[in-house]
């Protein structure tokens, strides 16, 4: 049993950083509260562990937890994580990006992290839209939404962030959302001890930016939308074609064993004659 | 001749003035504090305000600049707005738009550049982009960015200039403050302002290439003329000014506006907001006898060497204020220009440099008053400390 309260006091700046930054009704400490019980139960120590953000209201992670952090720029937080990971492949990374961080701004550097299969643990808080910076639409933000950037509502195709990173090649990909607080945490730990480019997208509610503009009602009625559209990756994939609506799928949905970029590293340089990475 | 006052956020006040210049695209990202400019600007196209225009919110600031480019290449008139991190991020495409002679025109609303993370106002963004064959200007107070920012079209579209530019205002102090403004009227603004009519477009009735390859034998041209641009735009700047007084009876000088400077000994030279809260000082220190003036740089690209020349040669010392560093150097921008244009010239004014309101530190009067101190010690026994930071918190360090 972990005591929810003692554990996240372990891990957070209480004195230096608080009160924090984010909205009444936002799902961005659900999620930071399942990261550090996911961290918590890996078993590494604070110092094993380096926390990378980029920029917006998730990027703020970096601010209030007390690992290793390194908050970097807009949309870069992988590139600067690999570098990391490249130098000292004993720290465990695990970056927090927003879905306008990852997926716009960042989407170059996400598809050629996927596609290096690095052993990073990416976690992308998917809230539809860029909040911090007053609700403008963002990749992920659903077509005919509106934003302050899209009055009339988007007319872009969102991307679907798990489906884009399989394709692109993750090792191991899961969703789930701030509703399934617990299940969160419990993909988080097994993206952590994922060897290989983990990503879990957690799906929180932003109902000041988002919700308010597109009538989805308070922070609660955002978290049961998720309740009440999600199922299990096998109980989705029944769903017959045409009939999936706006429904999706949590859980894991790839855990691939391939060896990553260090091992094959690691092996090319043996292949060369040389002897050590 | 204009007059209806209306009190507006500065951010509207701009996104006012690109409405009614007709603009064809507008590009941009999300960036603190530039946002409001663009969302401002979505909602008149929401609203049907803008005719014969398009706007699209991409997935970067390279995506925005690069998509004005484009869309300036086949003979659209374009604008963006950013900030900080955004207008680094552009710095690649900032060359792409002037090397093809492209007269985007973009908002720079200031903001430090991380890291550490800052939201706050200086001008070590746009300083950063400085020899990037963009026109810079600088805006005090909101009704000047306002009409700057008409200004800045016609001076970036005129055909013996054919460059970029961009507009700098700082971040919150003048973005998100409310002020009494005089919106410009559509009808003075299309007197004010000719239709863009390019003489080189993309267009498949007659092709042709913008961004090809130069060899050693044609690449120092380009460039060559990129300078001869800033010449002439030098008094396109001016004459713009001059037009837009005739038009709307509103002047703030032309490539800088001189105050209290004739007979002054002591010659502040700022650029920005900066400048309201010197003037205020200015008019304290007058009252008590000193005599000291200032000259507010409204042009950084091109950099008016010879207006500055002849401004500053009366004074006994000239003393400059800057917003951002060169870090290596441990000089403002606007310091190492000021020293380099009068060197090998006939003057002989000594110059004293600081840096301050790095970050959005305060400037309170107070700040000022101690440079304006300090100025008046080093006319009697000469220039200790050539250039440092006027607000530097010794107790952090």
């Amino acid at each position: 049993m972990i005591h929810t309260s003692e554990t996240m006091y372990k891990y957070l700046r209480p004195d230096k950083k608080f009160p924090h930054v984010w909205c009444a009704g936002c799902g961005i400490g659900i999620v930071m509260g399942a990261l550090v019980r996911a961290i918590e139960r890996t078993g590494f120590t604070k110092d094993e562990i380096v926390l990378v953000s980029g920029i917006g209201c998730s990027g703020r992670m970096s601010t209030y937890l007390d690992f290793n952090t390194l908050h970097t720029t807009h949309g870069r937080a992988l590139s600067f994580a690999t570098g990391i990971k490249l130098a000292n492949p004993e720290l465990n990374i695990i970056v927090v990006m927003g879905d306008g961080d990852a997926t716009a701004i960042g989407g170059n550097h996400l598809i050629h992290t996927c596609r290096r299969n690095i052993d990073l643990t990416a976690l992308i808080i998917n809230n539809n839209i860029y909040g911090m910076t007053g609700g403008q639409y963002s990749p992920t933000t659903p077509m005919e939404c509106k934003a302050s950037t899209a009055q009339y509502g988007t007319i872009e195709k969102p991307f679907d962030i798990c489906k884009l990173v399989e394709a692109c090649g993750a090792s191991f990909v899961a969703r789930s959302t701030t509703y399934h607080a617990k299940m969160l945490d419990a993909m988080l730990s097994r993206a952590i001890d994922k060897k290989g480019f983990s990503v879990v997208e957690a799906l929180s509610q932003c109902p000041v930016q988002y919700g308010r503009r597109n009538k989805k009602g308070s922070a609660v009625d955002m978290m049961m939308w998720y309740k009440d559209n999600s199922l299990s990756n096998p109980a989705f994939k029944k769903i017959p074609p045409g009939e999936v609506g706006e429904q999706f799928p949590v859980g894991i949905l790839v855990d691939l064993d391939e060896p990553d970029y260090l091992e094959r590293y690691s092996q090319i340089v043996k292949k060369a004659g040389g002897d050590r990475l | 001749m204009s007059g209806k006052m209306t009190v507006v956020e500065g951010s509207y006040a701009v996104a006012h003035s690109v409405k009614v210049c007709r603009p064809n695209v507008i590009s941009a990202y999300p960036i603190t504090p530039q946002t409001h400019i663009v969302e401002d600007l979505s909602q008149f196209m929401a609203d049907g305000k803008i005719p014969n225009c398009e706007y699209i919110n991409v997935e970067s600031e390279f995506s925005a600049l690069s998509t004005l480019v484009g869309a300036s290449a086949t003979g659209a008139r374009t604008y963006s707005s950013t900030s900080s991190q955004g207008l680094e991020l552009m710095h690649e495409v900032l060359f792409n738009a002037s090397g093809m002679r492209l007269p985007i025109v973009m908002t720079v609303v200031n903001r430090a550049v991380s890291a550490p993370i800052s939201i706050w106002n200086d001008h070590q963004d746009s300083i950063s982009q400085r020899d990037t064959g963009w026109i810079q200007l600088y805006a005090e107070n909101i009704q000047e960015m306002s009409d700057m920012t008409a200004q800045s079209f016609k001076i970036a579209e005129d055909k013996d200039v054919m460059l970029p530019a961009m507009v700098c205002m700082d971040g919150f102090i003048l973005s998100h403050v409310f002020e009494p403004v005089i919106l410009l009227e559509q009808e003075l603004t299309d007197e004010f302002l000719p239709t863009y009519d390019p003489e080189h477009v993309l267009d498949t009735r007659n092709p042709l290439s913008f961004g090809t390859f130069a060899d050693p034998s044609t690449y120092t041209e380009f460039r060559y003329l990129q300078q001869k641009g800033m010449d002439v735009a030098l008094g396109k700047i001016e004459k713009a000014a001059e037009d837009f007084k005739t038009i709307f009876g509103r002047y703030y000088g032309g490539l800088i506006e001189p105050y209290m400077a004739e007979d002054a000994e002591i010659l502040l030279m700022a650029m920005g907001s900066v400048v309201g809260t010197i003037k205020d000082v200015i008019d304290k220190a007058r009252s008590q006898g000193i005599k000291v003036g200032l000259i507010k740089v409204r042009t950084f690209r091109p950099f008016p060497v010879e207006v500055i020349r002849s401004a500053v040669s009366n004074a006994a010392i000239v003393v400059t204020l800057d917003k951002n560093i060169s870090i290596g150097l441990n000089e403002g921008a606007l310091f190492t220009e000021v020293k380099s244009c009068l060197y090998n010239s006939d003057i002989n004014v000594p110059v004293m440099g600081f840096m301050l309101g790095h970050g959005g530190r305060d400037i309170p009067m107070s700040t000022i008053q101690m440079i304006i101190d300090k100025a008046a010690q080093a006319i009697k026994s000469g220039i200790k400390v050539e250039s440092e930071y006027a607000d530097l918190r010794g107790e952090l360090l």
